[in-house]
């Protein structure tokens, strides 16, 4: 079963939407880096997710039980939110206290062990931290809830690059000990190709891009060649983005198979590539063909 | 024990990455049969990657028969690969030597027989990959 299911998902304030049509379904123990530019729904999935938000349209399921309502779950999922709410004057002992006595499945030792290794000072205000180490503390009190659900909200945003690299190894270590499924979400896409296996792309509230991203990455080819109007290619399923200049077509395309016609150069690309590409081109999209869909309750056919 | 190590600039993927300096080490004999390789925590911890990009890597080696896991001890190195490719070796490498030096005595620069040679590579990892 998957861990994380969205259907028909949408989210509005006012008039606005923040997030619509969003048809998601992560498998257990992955690392999610969830993109997009600012305000294209990033929070808010992430707050639905974590039941902070209700649905205005569609569902969203964790481990099957829908978000918000079932309290069980709820002590299942962690969200560490953007601005890292920490209380600043709490000593970093306190705030670990804190989350002993908030959360009946606190692992204490885990959360100390974690603090002690990297010299975090616990008898210290948390407003006093450096940046890093707050984000330390708020991470280590996400992963003392033992959650099988971590979300994260823009958790590297204003950390150096020391510091993320520090709060990503924490991290992937505890995902590694736990099987923990993280959606992580994030605008340093080159931090995130190394550190996550599925990319889920957002863009103007609607989801563009979903999947496991060795196969995306399979699948998306840059070719160039001799400047050509662009035909059909055997091999190409989609052509994302195209460039042209007076001597050269160079093309970012899907496949469906290999480009074997010699007049093309084939060379692969990188997550942050293909990211760019489709958030360049709102009208291409990649997402995993339709299934048979699940109808949220109180949505009639 | 061998240490891994990453090239940002290579077009490999990670997990090929990793699989590719096994092959390497068991090539070399740095890596001998009943040795062990570096836990999946230790890859992680030591290069901050996926977990699931080192245990891809590993069922990569693991399906060419070179390594096996062994549950609740680790990974470890059942098959070398010394002396696999040495009868052909001398030959192919002989037969390189003198596709390049057709190519520079045609006029092609180091950079272009360098750019005929990556392509190449790339192409034929590609078929051995799909």
């Amino acid at each position: 079963m998957n861990e994380i299911e969205a259907s028909g998902l949408g989210r509005r304030y006012g008039a606005r939407w923040a997030l619509r049509d969003c048809d998601l379904e992560i498998p257990r123990g992955r690392i999610v880096a969830l993109v997009g530019p600012n305000g294209s729904g990033k929070t808010t999935l992430l707050h639905l997710a974590a039941g902070l938000l209700k649905p205005t349209e569609g569902a969203i399921r964790i481990q099957g039980a829908t978000p918000g309502r079932d309290r069980g779950l709820t002590a299942r999922i962690s969200l560490v939110a953007q601005d890292v709410p920490l209380y600043r004057s709490f000593t970093v002992a306190e705030t670990l206290s804190m989350g002993r006595h908030l959360n009946p499945a606190w692992d204490d030792s885990l959360a100390r062990t974690r603090l002690d290794q990297l010299a975090i000072p616990m008898d210290q205000r948390v407003g006093e931290l450096s940046g890093g180490q707050r984000a330390q503390v708020a991470l280590a009190l996400a992963l003392g809830k033992r959650p099988d659900v971590l979300l994260l909200d823009e958790p590297l945003a204003n950390l150096d690059p020391l510091a993320r690299r520090h709060f990503m190894q924490t991290l992937l270590q505890s995902a590694t000990d736990t099987g923990l499924t993280v959606v992580l979400s994030s605008h340093l896409v080159s931090d995130l190709e190394r550190t996550c296996d599925y990319l889920v792309l957002l863009a103007a509230s609607r989801l563009q891009v979903s999947g496991d991203i060795d196969a995306l990455l399979n699948a998306h080819r840059v070719i160039s060649g001799v400047r050509t109007d662009v035909g059909r290619i055997a091999g190409v399923a989609a052509v994302v983005e195209e460039q042209h200049t007076d001597r050269q077509t160079t093309l970012l395309v899907r496949t469906d198979g290999p480009i074997l016609d010699p007049s093309w150069t084939v060379d692969t690309l990188n997550l942050e590539d293909l990211v760019l590409a489709y958030l360049g081109h709102p009208g291409a999209s990649a997402l995993p063909p339709p299934r048979v869909a699940v109808v949220p309750a109180g949505v009639g056919a | 024990m061998i240490a891994f190590r990453l090239n940002s600039t290579s077009g490999l993927s990670t997990y090929l990455q990793l699989a590719q300096q096994v092959r390497q080490a068991l090539r070399l004999g740095t890596l001998q049969p009943g040795d062990q390789l570096p836990t999946v925590k230790d890859v992680v911890a030591s290069l901050a990657i996926n977990p699931n990009t080192v245990l891809k890597a590993y069922r990569v080696l693991e399906s060419e028969g070179l390594i096996q896991g062994r549950p609740g001890q680790g990974t470890f190195v059942i098959r070398s690969l010394q002396g696999v490719a040495s009868p052909k070796q001398a030959e192919l490498q002989r037969a390189l030597e003198q596709c390049v030096g057709e190519a520079l005595a045609a006029g092609l620069d180091a950079d272009s027989v360098e750019a005929m040679f990556e392509s190449a590579m790339r192409s034929a990892q590609e078929e051995g990959v799909a």
